[in-house]
């Protein structure tokens, strides 16, 4: 019988180090996404990157750090853009916990993990959304909200999500390869 | 356990920035943690001044080439309106004048008005007609005077139930016996030698008194058992030359007619009265 020491997917923050790199990345797409990304519209729609940056690390990290990664992220957006505190993080946090689950279950190995789970998460972010700030009060036109920005925002986020990808890929799974297994027991 | 941890953390989050009044803890937090993250801010945008400035440049090139493309059709639209408008302009103008006329003085009483549009002219430079779209259905007869507001244009020649064709006074073979209207000098307008559309009036002996600048009207004469085709005192041109020769018997006397024969789009076609009527 022959089994492998160590870790060959590297699920959750690993060392000190795996977690400031992670948080770095997130700190870098929310400030990235909150004054770069946000005022520039294409044919109506914006590219979120922090989104797209959530579900490749969440894909690639598991449900525990996408959930964490996305309630930061969120975080982090409501506080710079001084909206309701809360609002981005519960959305984020329920979207980098499904991510997560889809790249432990049944988007692992898949090719096309990455861009089916951006534009459904997009998707579904949207409409919870929408449905939050509805619950809160909100103003929000419906239209705007699921057709004249949601339609645009699903291909920008998909041309993002290929290099989003492999910087997440770069940046989390290095911890993944010094995980790897070094040694093999055989055991009798 | 960590997320529904994360997914509570953010509900109360959401209560109490909901709930809080502007001082409180958590608006004083997010205050300060906004404050703090405010230079990240301000760093990220510089960084990307560049990229969205150039973004901004070649959006704007494109909404303006965009534009461009929007307002070049609006003005081809524009062009065709103006175009539409100058053409209803001009036959309001023509279908005034012919209103005037057939209110005017000159109308002839024993006639009824048939107005008629023109619906197909001369194919060539020998063809000195139109079709009009007035036929035998309306009313119209054969060898009736047709006129525009300017003045006598032709006669009907050829009449079918909806349509009928008009030789104008500029085919070579038309013929109307017309007077000078201030010394009544007689003789025949028919085309005349020269270019275009000048006419020509004819047999005026040289004992008669023709003047540059008479109006030269349609005669209307009538005997016993004849009559003239055309109604008395269409105006039909002015006379812009007159001369004699020895050798002529008449008077070589040429007429400018009143109706621009190169635009008419609107006529009136004019048919006898039935008897006792």
């Amino acid at each position: 019988m022959i089994a492998r020491t160590g870790v060959t997917r590297a699920r959750g923050f690993r060392t000190l180090g795996d977690l400031l790199r992670i948080s770095a990345l997130i700190l870098v797409a929310a400030i990235v996404q909150v004054s770069i990304f946000a005022p520039v519209t294409i044919l109506g729609g914006t590219p979120d990157i922090l989104l797209v940056t959530l579900v490749c690390l969440a894909l690639l990290r598991g449900s525990i750090v996408g959930a964490i990664a996305g309630f930061a992220g969120g975080l982090i957006v409501d506080v710079a853009t001084l909206g309701t505190l809360g609002v981005t993080a519960l959305l984020l946090t329920v979207a980098g916990y499904w991510a997560g689950r889809y790249g432990e279950t049944t988007g692992r190995g898949r090719m096309r993990a990455v861009p089916l789970a951006v534009a459904v998460i997009t998707i579904l972010v949207a409409f919870g959304g929408l449905g939050l700030h509805y619950m809160l009060g909100d103003l929000v036109s419906a239209h705007r909200a699921l057709v004249t920005t949601l339609l645009p925002a699903i291909p920008l986020n998909l041309l993002l999500a290929w290099p989003v990808n492999r910087l997440c890929a770069a940046v989390a799974r290095r911890q993944a390869s010094s995980d790897r297994a070094s040694e093999v027991q055989v055991l009798v | 356990m960590v997320v529904g941890a994360l997914v509570v953390l953010a509900l109360a989050l959401v209560t109490l920035s909901f709930r809080e009044s502007s001082g409180g803890p958590v608006t004083s937090a997010q205050n300060a943690g906004a404050e703090a993250l405010r230079p990240f801010e301000v760093a990220a945008t510089r960084v990307a001044r560049p990229f969205r400035d150039a973004y901004g440049w070649s959006d704007s090139l494109f909404r303006a080439r965009s534009d461009a493309k929007k307002l070049r059709a609006e003005n081809e639209q524009l062009r065709q309106l103006v175009l539409q408008n100058e053409f209803a302009a001009n036959e309001v103008k023509q279908l005034k004048a012919l209103l005037a006329f057939r209110e005017g003085p000159t109308f002839p009483n024993d006639y009824d008005p048939i107005a008629a549009s023109v619906i197909s002219r001369p194919a060539g430079a020998f063809a000195q007609a139109v079709v009009v779209s007035a036929g035998s259905a309306d009313g119209v007869e054969l060898n009736a005077p047709v006129v525009t507001g300017a003045g006598l244009i032709g006669l009907v020649t050829r009449v079918t139930s909806h349509a009928s064709r008009v030789t104008l006074l500029t085919d070579e073979s038309s013929a109307v016996s017309a007077l000078d209207a201030k010394t009544d000098a007689a003789g025949v307008v028919g085309l005349g030698p020269g270019v275009g559309a000048t006419l020509e009036l004819d047999r005026v002996s040289k004992d008669q008194d023709v003047r540059v600048g008479d109006t030269v009207v349609t005669a209307g004469w009538r005997s016993t058992k004849l009559s003239s085709l055309y109604p008395k005192g269409i105006p039909i041109g002015v006379v812009t030359s007159v001369g004699q020769s020895d050798t002529d018997l008449y008077k070589q006397v040429q007429v400018q007619p009143f109706a621009d024969f190169s635009s008419i789009d609107a006529v009136i076609v004019l048919v006898r009265k039935a008897a006792g009527k």
